[in-house]
């Protein structure tokens, strides 16, 4: 393994990390019209509000990673995806405010909308900026050489949409997990439906990938990929198939659990099929990369310090443990 | 209009409405640790109240600043590409460093800091406040240390117009971070004690809640009193230091045009520069005044702004005028201090209600002069990105005017409506006062080992209770 190898599973652990914790976050803000009770968006509310700016800085995290190890990409991607990542921006600014105006306001209708919208936003671009890596990023000479509107087309589209259904996904086992009574009744049913979309959305994904994107479509077929990277999609559906069965004998935490499994099986499939071409076609990790010194005097920054992280974040999951009950304060 | 001067502008934009909420941040925290720490030590109620007061205005202000600090993470891709990727070597892990030791001890106990009441130990609670603050403060150190490498690069060499690392401590302690990182940190300290004391004094006008506001006031008045004449200092300083290390900025913040060859140089008070004719319109001078201040000799040598290149000057008339607004600040919040004292000293602090109103009407000045300092700052580091390395239009990215339009925009409307709405609810939070009734949450047990605890924890209760009872009645 060297750095370079390092530092790409560093951003894609990040990333990850990103996806399922604030995707958690952010499906639970997609489920907020879902309900016309201020008291049970309340309890929606505060099942990610201790937690919220924490899962967010993953993101933070992944972003940064992108700029020190691979800033050829990073200054690359941010110029050809200008509007879908400042889009995204403007999204999490309206999620993120809302947490501490909604719990001010007397009138919580224009908030609820806010995080509600906010959030909808930045799930779209989220997958409107996947969608327009993978649909290619024209590049003259280390430098972005395309329109601004590029990322746009059917493909980035479909990504944004799946997004949405995986979000409320996780947003809603999620709510399993957090809440009793109506709002976990419903979140069995919003889970059920979601997973079943999910899965038609993956299947699509899959196939359109390979055709969309033709070195995904020869590592899908032959080797060595072909040895190893059908097991992400029989993981997949093994997944489905218990998370399926989980909510259906009403289990609280394994639903969660698979959930997260789902998406890590089509996660790795996506980045299997396309390693390493990260912003496809023409740039690898190896050329994008930064000086070594960089890498290394960083990796050391993240060696010592990302397991406290991940130690204090665990450990603020367990004084939150539990279901939502009306100790609001602060 | 060109895609360089509308990014520039969203920069500027961006970074002016999201400073003023770390600058409260990092002060506010200060405040509330102290706070907590007092209670804890003396067990009066008082100062948990306090706490749970000034901690509402603490979160609020704490959420947008997250928001909109984001924002610049992703501006250095979007809109400053170029410059990011020739000097990401000796930059990025600056940025880098900042999430993994600030943003994620801030966000991680921030929870437990606003809704761990019931669910930790009183102690762990104070440890969580004690880090979210710390984590403000690094937070404070490793964007500066990002900024004074743009105004002082050190450590790195050129490569093919890419910046490449040679020796991270010269980058990291860059030769003004030091003078910078202080200068910022008390002037949050300062401008958070004004603020305090501002809404505290506010209250005791209107002799609501006397007992939590005094106090309040009073340990802002005691921040205020050390950072205030601290800062003029500080401040002194960081002029030395930009004499030192950018002598043509310090030049176009005295709009100071000829250098002095006999005799010292002079210190306007005010002046019109103009650029193109290279002199002051009109100024008000005191003899050998910059020579003094900047070089604490009566003729030291100061260099005008017509030694350097015309094309090399940053924009003198804003330049002088922004520096000459901060520091005058900084000496009006000195002055409220030294008439602070004499009240103190007469011991009429509390009820002398012109500087009561007085403090209430000055509290957003620290804010104001924070503004100033940085646009001095960054406006004096112009035309270059890195100073004296990279200009400016050799770093903006290859975007499309109309997306910096769209973008610049949208953040205006959105600003005007997160910053109206901000100070709407903080407004309406201080209005609703602290409150007094909510019972304190009872001192919780360490998790785990229940049952062998019970049984002590009971005569401890019974023990406290006879103590709060002789206490009482006495």
């Amino acid at each position: 393994m060297n750095l370079i190898t390092i530092w790409a599973c560093l951003i894609g652990l990040a990333i990850l990390l990103y996806v399922i914790l604030d995707g958690f976050s952010l499906g639970v803000a997609l489920l907020f019209r879902t309900t016309h009770s201020e008291e049970e968006r309340d309890i929606m509310m505060d099942s990610i509000a201790p937690v919220w700016d924490a899962n967010q800085t993953w993101l933070v995290f992944g972003g940064g990673g992108l700029f020190v190890a691979f800033p050829l990409i990073y200054g690359v991607v941010f110029s050809s995806l200008y509007i879908p990542l400042l889009t995204f921006i403007f999204g999490l600014i309206f999620r993120g405010v809302t947490f501490e105006f909604r719990s001010n306001a007397t009138r919580k209708r224009p908030w609820n909308l806010a995080f509600f919208l906010g959030s909808l936003v930045a799930v779209i671009t989220q997958g409107l900026t996947l969608g327009g890596i993978l649909s290619g990023t024209k590049v003259v000479g280390g430098r972005f050489a395309g329109g601004p509107l590029d990322w746009l087309n059917p493909f980035s589209i479909t990504v944004g949409l799946a997004l949405i259904a995986g979000y409320i996904l996780l947003g809603s086992t999620y709510l399993i997990i957090k809440t009793a009574g109506i709002v976990q009744e419903r979140a069995y049913v919003q889970a059920t439906r979601s997973a079943w979309i999910v899965l038609v959305f993956q299947i699509l994904i899959t196939i359109w990938t390979a055709l969309h994107y033709p070195p995904s479509l020869f590592n899908w077929i032959n080797p060595p990929r072909v040895y190893f990277i059908w097991t992400f999609p029989l993981i997949g559906l093994l997944a489905f198939y218990k998370l399926i069965i989980s909510l259906k004998k009403h289990r609280e935490f394994l639903p969660f659990v698979f959930s997260v499994v789902f998406f890590f099986a089509g996660y790795l499939g996506l980045i299997a099929s396309i390693y390493p071409y990260f912003v496809p076609p023409g740039i690898t990790f190896q050329q994008a990369a930064a000086q070594q010194e960089t890498l290394r005097l960083t990796l050391w920054g993240v060696i010592i310090v990302l397991p406290l992280v991940l130690g204090y974040t665990v450990y603020s999951y367990t004084v939150f443990k539990g279901k939502v009950g009306t100790d609001r304060y602060y | 209009m060109d895609v360089l001067l509308l990014s520039r502008i969203q920069f500027a934009v961006t970074t002016m409405f999201h400073i003023l909420f770390p600058v409260l941040t990092i002060g506010l925290s200060l405040y509330l640790v102290i706070l907590e720490l007092l209670w804890l030590v003396t067990e009066q109620e008082v100062y948990y109240r306090m706490y749970r007061f000034w901690v509402k205005i603490f979160a609020i202000n704490f959420g947008i600043g997250v928001v909109s600090g984001v924002v610049l993470e992703f501006e250095f891709g979007t809109n400053f590409s170029t410059f990011s990727q020739a000097v990401s070597n000796v930059f990025s892990p600056l940025l880098a460093f900042e999430v993994l030791t600030a943003f994620f001890l801030e966000s991680g106990f921030l929870g437990i800091m606003l809704f761990g009441w019931e669910r930790v130990r009183r102690s762990i609670h104070f440890l969580a406040t004690c880090l979210v603050s710390l984590g403000a403060i690094v937070s404070a150190f490793w964007i500066l240390a990002a900024n004074s490498w743009m105004q002082t690069p050190a450590g790195y060499r050129l490569v093919d117009g890419r910046f490449m690392v040679t020796d991270f401590a010269a980058a990291i302690f860059n030769p003004s971070l030091l003078a910078r990182m202080s200068h910022m940190t008390i002037a949050s300290f300062e401008t958070s004690a004004f603020v305090v004391a501002g809404i505290s004094a506010y209250f005791l006008l209107q002799e609501r809640y006397p007992a939590v506001f005094r106090r309040s006031l009073g340990i802002a008045l005691i921040m205020a009193a050390l950072f205030a004449p601290l800062q003029v200092y500080l401040g002194d300083l960081s002029g030395r230091q930009v004499f030192k290390h950018q002598p043509l900025k310090l030049a176009a913040m005295e709009s100071h045009w000829q250098t002095n060859t006999t005799g010292g140089a002079s210190f306007s008070i005010v002046a019109i520069p103009d650029m193109n004719a290279e002199r002051n319109l009109f100024s008000i001078d005191i003899p050998n005044g910059l020579s003094l201040l900047v070089t604490h000799s009566p003729h030291g040598k100061v260099r005008g702004l017509k030694e350097f290149r015309r094309e090399d000057r940053p924009d003198v008339f804003i330049l002088f005028w922004t520096f000459r607004l901060m520091v005058a600040i900084g000496f009006i919040l000195l002055l409220v201090m030294v008439w602070a004292a004499f009240l103190w000293r007469a011991g009429r602090l509390y009820q002398n209600r012109r500087f009561l109103k007085t403090l209430l009407a000055l509290h957003p000045l620290g804010f104001l002069a924070t503004e100033f300092g940085w646009v001095t700052n960054e406006m004096g580091r112009q035309p270059w990105l890195v100073y004296n390395v990279m200009r400016t239009e050799q770093g903006v990215s290859p975007v499309a005017l109309g997306n910096v339009i769209w973008s610049l925009s949208l953040f205006l409307i959105i600003f005007l409506v997160v910053g109206t709405s901000y100070l709407y609810y903080i407004l309406k939070t201080v209005k609703r006062g602290p409150d007094l009734s909510s019972p304190i949450p009872p001192v919780q047990k360490p998790a785990g080992m229940k049952s062998l605890r019970k049984a002590r924890d009971k005569t401890r209760a019974e023990t406290i209770n006879t103590t709060d009872k002789r206490y009482l009645k006495s």
